[in-house]
Parts: C-alpha cells; sequence; structure tokens
C-alpha cells in the first residue's frame, strides 16, 4: 500500500492546489492572467486525475478515479498544508505555486526515467507543466518584489505567511516508486533564494513548521473545501454526471 | 487585433454624400474594413459599442458559469468547465484588442463596463442555481450565442470578422459539453432529470430574448445590417434557434415551456418555422436595464477583480519602468 | 508614467517550415510577461510552436493616404508574372 499512499499524497496536494486556483478564474488582476492561472489549474487538476486514476487501480477495490476524489473526507485527505492556504492576493498565490513547482519539477523530473511506466508517463507531461509554473510564477514574484512599495509588501507578507508551511512538502514518502523528497530540499532552496534575491526579497528567519497533512490533520480550511467540492456527489449517491 | 500605430480612424473624415456612398459601395462590394480605412463616424461608433459590448458579455460571462467550477461533480467535467471559462475570458481578450483598433483601449472599456454606460448580454443577470444550468448555458445560451455569431464571421470590419473566425472555431466544443451534461442528466436519476427541466424552465424565456427586441421595435439593427456589421435580423436568428434547439429538447425527453409553439409550414416562404408564445419585453428592459437578480453582484465582482489588481498592474509596469531605466544607465 | 499597459502584437508560427503568422494582440507590462500571456492566450490548442511578441506602437506602417501611390503602380507591370510570356508547349515545362 505504499505506492497507493504515496500517490494519493501527490493527487490531492495537485487536486487541492487546482481547487485554489480555479478560484481565480474571472477575478485575476488581467484578463491575461485569468488564462494564465486557468492554464495552471487545468495542468494540476489534470495530473490528480492520472493520478487517482493510477491510485484506483494500485488499489484494485474497484474505486474510480471520482471516487476518490469525491468520497473521502478530509480527515483522509493528504495532502500538505501549503496546497490549501487561501490565494489571499496575487502574491501569496503566485508565491504558493512558486513554492510547490520548485519542488514538481525536480521531483518529477527524477521520475521520468522511472522503471514504472504509468509513473514515468505522468512525470514526462508535468515535468514541462512545472517547469512553466516557475517561470511564470517566478517573473511575477519579481515583478512584485521590485515594483511599488505597496507590492513589495504584499509579497513580504505573502513570505511570511507560507513560512511555517514549505517544510512540510518535503517530508518522505516511504514509497521506492517515486523520488526522494526530502533530497530535493536543498536544490529547492538555493532555486527559490535566487529568485528572492533577484526580487529584493528576503528569506526570512526559520519558523515552526506546521505538519499534519500527509497523516490527515489539516486546517479547518480543507474541510470546507471540501464540502463544497464534494456536494453534488454527496447529495446524490450513486450517480452519473 | 491590430496595432494602434495602425488606427487611422480619427474620425475626422469628412462625411459628404460621396464619401458615404463610396463607403456603402465597398460594403455591398463585400470587401472588407480595415482599421486604417477611411470610415463614417457612425459605422466606427456602432462597431466599438457592439464590440466592447460583445466583450464585456464573454468576461461577464465568466461569472455564472465559474460558479460552478468549484462543485463541479467529477474531475472532467470540472476540467471541462474550467477550459470553457478560460475560453470566454479569451474570448473577451480578442475582442477587446479588435475594439481597440478602433481607437478606444481596454482601459476606457473596462471603465464604461464598471461604471455602467456599456451594457453587456441580459442573459448573465440570471442567477445559475444547480449543475443542470451548466449544461443548459452550454446548450442554449451558447447555442444562442453561436447563431449570432456565425454570421459575425463575415462582418464587414476585417478585425471583427477575424477575431469571430477565432472565437467560433474555439467555441465548438462549448455547446457540444452543455448538451452532453443535460444528456447525461436526462439519463440518470429522477432527481438529476427534474434539474434539467427545471433549467430549461429558467432559462428558456431569457435566451430568446437574447437576440434582442422584434425587428421593428430594434432600434440600431437597420443600420447594422445595411453596413454588413449584422447579417441577419433579430427575429431571423430567434426563429433558427428555435427550430434548432426543438428536436434537441425532445431527443433530451425535456419540455420546453412554451404552450404556444407550433410548427407552421407556411413560414419562411414556405421553409417552415415555430410560432412561440408572446416574449415578456417587460422583463427583458428591466434586466437590461439593471434590475435583474444579478446585475449589481456581477458588475461589483468584476469592479473587485479590477480594483483589487490594480496593485499588480501598477508593479509590473513600475518594474518594467525601473528596468527599462537600469539598462538606458548601461 | 501612463497606468495603461501597453498593448503587443503576437505572431504565432504554426509548425517549422512556415513563417510566424499574426493572430492577434493582448496587454503586458513587459517582453517576458507578453511571451508568457501570448504562450497562455494563443497557444491552447497546439497552434504553434515559436512566438514572437512585439511591442504595438513599435510597428511601423504604410499611410493608408498613400496606398495608390504605393500599390497601384505595380497593377500594369504584368511582365513581372510568368503568364506574360508565351513558351511553346513542345518546350515542356518552365
Amino acid at each position: 500500500m505504499a505506492l497507493y499512499q504515496a500517490l494519493i499524497e501527490l493527487a490531492d496536494d495537485h487536486l487541492v492546489l487546482g481547487q485554489r486556483l480555479s478560484e481565480w478564474c474571472g477575478h485575476a488582476p488581467i484578463l491575461e492572467e485569468d488564462l494564465a492561472l486557468s492554464n495552471f489549474a487545468l495542468d494540476v487538476i489534470g495530473t490528480a486525475r492520472s493520478l487517482y486514476a493510477y491510485a484506483a487501480e494500485v488499489e484494485g477495490k474497484g474505486r474510480s478515479e471520482d471516487d476518490l476524489a469525491y468520497l473521502r473526507s478530509e480527515r483522509e485527505y493528504l495532502n500538505c498544508l501549503l496546497v490549501e492556504r487561501p490565494n489571499v492576493d496575487f502574491a501569496h498565490t503566485m508565491l504558493r505555486q512558486f513554492y510547490f513547482a520548485s519542488l514538481m519539477e525536480p521531483f518529477w523530473q527524477a521520475a521520468v526515467n522511472s522503471d514504472d511506466k504509468v509513473i514515468a508517463g505522468i512525470a514526462g507531461k508535468a515535468v514541462k507543466e512545472m517547469a512553466y509554473h516557475i517561470r511564470h510564477a517566478g517573473e511575477w514574484i519579481v515583478r512584485l518584489g521590485d515594483g511599488t512599495e505597496e507590492s513589495g509588501a504584499r509579497m513580504r507578507a505573502a513570505i511570511v505567511a507560507l513560512h511555517p508551511y514549505w517544510e512540510e512538502m518535503f517530508t518522505p514518502c516511504e514509497c521506492d516508486a517515486l523520488p526522494d523528497r526530502a533530497a530535493l530540499r536543498s536544490g529547492w532552496e538555493a532555486n527559490v533564494k535566487a529568485v528572492f534575491a533577484e526580487a529584493g526579497l528576503e528569506w526570512p528567519e526559520p519558523v515552526y513548521g506546521h505538519v499534519g497533512g500527509r497523516k490527515g490533520e489539516h486546517s479547518e480550511v480543507l474541510g470546507r473545501m471540501l464540502s463544497d467540492m464534494q456536494y453534488l456527489q454527496r447529495a446524490h449517491p450513486g450517480a452519473t454526471w | 487585433m491590430y496595432s494602434q500605430g495602425l488606427i487611422g480612424a480619427d474620425g475626422g473624415s469628412e462625411e459628404t454624400q460621396e464619401f458615404l456612398d463610396a463607403f456603402q459601395a465597398r460594403i455591398d462590394a463585400e470587401e472588407k474594413i480595415e482599421p486604417t480605412d477611411p470610415m463614417p463616424e457612425g459605422y466606427r461608433r456602432t462597431l466599438v459599442r457592439q464590440i466592447g459590448q460583445h466583450a464585456h458579455s464573454e468576461v461577464v460571462g465568466m461569472l455564472p458559469e465559474g460558479n460552478w467550477i468549484s462543485r463541479a461533480p467529477s474531475l472532467k467535467r470540472k476540467l471541462a468547465l474550467l477550459a470553457k471559462v478560460q475560453d470566454e475570458g479569451g474570448h473577451g481578450l480578442y475582442l477587446y484588442s479588435a475594439a481597440e483598433t478602433l481607437g478606444v483601449t481596454r482601459e476606457q472599456m473596462t471603465e464604461e463596463l464598471l461604471d455602467g454606460t456599456a451594457k453587456y448580454s441580459s442573459i448573465f443577470n440570471y442567477p445559475t442555481l444547480s449543475w443542470a444550468d451548466m449544461g443548459a448555458v452550454g446548450w442554449l445560451v451558447d447555442g444562442a450565442a453561436i447563431m449570432n455569431q456565425i454570421p459575425l464571421c463575415r462582418c464587414s470590419y476585417g478585425p471583427y470578422a477575424r477575431a469571430m473566425i477565432r472565437v467560433c472555431a474555439e467555441e465548438s466544443f462549448h455547446q457540444r459539453q452543455g448538451y452532453e451534461i443535460m444528456l447525461t442528466l436526462c439519463k440518470g436519476t429522477p432527481a438529476q432529470k427534474e434539474m434539467a427541466q427545471d433549467a430549461l424552465n429558467r432559462l428558456w424565456w431569457p435566451c430568446l430574448m437574447m437576440f434582442g427586441p422584434h425587428d421593428g421595435d430594434s432600434a440600431h439593427s437597420e443600420k447594422s445590417m445595411k453596413w454588413k456589421i449584422k447579417r441577419f435580423s433579430n427575429d431571423e436568428l430567434r426563429g433558427k434557434f428555435i427550430a434548432a434547439t426543438v428536436r434537441q429538447a425532445e431527443f433530451l425527453g425535456l419540455t420546453i415551456p412554451d404552450p404556444d409553439l407550433k410548427w407552421d409550414d407556411s413560414l419562411n416562404g414556405g421553409k417552415g418555422g415555430y410560432h412561440h408564445g408572446e416574449i415578456d419585453w417587460s422583463e427583458f428592459w428591466r434586466v437590461v436595464k439593471g434590475d435583474g437578480v444579478m446585475n449589481v453582484e456581477r458588475v461589483e465582482m468584476r469592479k473587485a477583480a479590477w480594483d483589487d489588481g490594480a496593485w499588480v498592474r501598477e508593479a509590473a509596469l513600475a518594474h518594467a519602468a525601473k528596468r527599462s531605466a537600469k539598462m538606458a544607465a548601461e | 508614467m501612463s497606468n495603461e499597459t501597453p498593448l503587443w502584437e503576437v505572431f504565432i508560427r504554426p509548425r517549422n517550415g512556415l513563417a510566424h503568422k499574426h493572430v492577434g494582440s493582448l496587454h503586458a507590462a513587459d517582453e517576458a510577461l507578453a511571451l508568457s500571456a501570448a504562450r497562455d492566450v494563443y497557444t491552447r490548442r497546439e497552434e504553434g510552436t515559436s512566438i514572437w511578441a512585439v511591442r504595438s506602437d513599435a510597428i511601423v506602417a504604410s499611410d493608408p493616404a498613400r496606398a495608390g501611390q504605393n500599390f497601384d503602380p505595380a497593377e500594369d507591370k504584368i511582365y513581372r508574372h510568368p503568364t506574360f510570356y508565351d513558351i511553346p508547349e513542345d518546350v515542356g515545362h518552365m
């Protein structure tokens, strides 16, 4: 079951993040970013779908991708806490995306040549998407960090707000079929700090890093997100959509 | 769609009868008008109004469907709906660009939307109350929009026609995904089918209103037809829409909420068509003038996006200015 | 500083071997954002393999008032077209 568990962790990360990103659709600061943020969301939800489908197959209990996404409670969701953080503003959203993609790009890169052909297939597609997310979110971090007094202040506020949440992403998963996340941490920090330097932003002092997501212990926001997301499936058990 | 640098329409053309006749002759010869060509001020103004309104409709139209992205009942439906709403944003963007070739800016048009001087399609002032509305909006609202839009691909103004070709090509999946949602609901549980019928009941009449007032009551129609901005009258398009939709509703096993709907072989010069019941134009005008259930909220949401995003746009411009200053100094 | 985000023209190469073609416009504060936006707006359906973005105000355009003097003089230069020349059919394709 180690593989199943690892796939669910990954799938939940992608779906919860996609759910957050899709909240922007129709509300972005400029129409061009409505399209960009929707592309981000489509990428990660698409990956979540492939991961759930594979997890369901690995589990072998006849559940579908939608059963896994829509019929598990918040205590069964294993996403890291970072991805459920609210959008707050454009600075928070771009920073959250940048943190996540900066881990997932090297993660998928390491999985591209996996012996597991399904994982290799998912990785091959996702690695390119994540590279683009790093680039686009990174562009915005530099612009917001360096732009105006207000944008700099908002970017710094986002860094402070998300600082307790990035370390959890590197919690090792006990599955040999997937790359070791802990090993990617130093590279991640170096890349993030390089963009911060370009943006004139400082990497803050260490703070207490929250964990719990991988054990299904979340903040309160996830339960509300899932009750919204799952409502039709819950209200009409067994219906086809 | 073309650069500001190419804009020739300063509105200063001397509109002698000779000039107007020459322009009309070009239109009648099916020549496309391009941004740099001389054009009557009325033609330019009509286009700015219509393309702007069209762009606003796409952008405001993101909201009623956006209302269900978070609650889409399967991952497949969530992706399709998100991609569809994203397309609408893209269509708004193409259309704003087409209008910008006529010397207005997207900022100006946005301000007009937010202060209420510019209108958008009345249909988006109705709420989306159930998942079936995602089906009905795709099937009926996009169906009606396509009826309106296909002739616009041949509109006399080049940039508008080109934008519409792109829009129509992309839109082709929208109506199909909506109809597929309806089909799935109608084959589903009794509660799902009831949801589908309810959506049709609520959206049918507002969809007929999307085509605008009857030909005799349509203020701008005649001129737009003469200039080939518009190619079919409101009633013609409405009739085509009804004819296409009745069969699709029958296939779903749904009832169109109009007891007076009746086929008549003698309509349209013997080609046949439907008589339909009286459209409640007082409702149409009420919603157009701002008193639909969702008017206030829709504009407020667009205003919030615009106002809350100001610091982002300013930051990007400030960074660009700093960078070019630095490059100039080096 | 103007508070309007500049307009850009976007050109896409549909596939290698073809020229970049104008596909539309967008607004972006700088080159990098213009390229990102062009990718997000105009290549959602595999429309291209390469993007050019050019500031709209950097384009120089011919004056429509001079269309006559610019383009009409080519009209009677029919000797520039291959069909102007008579070659006997026996010579074969040329």
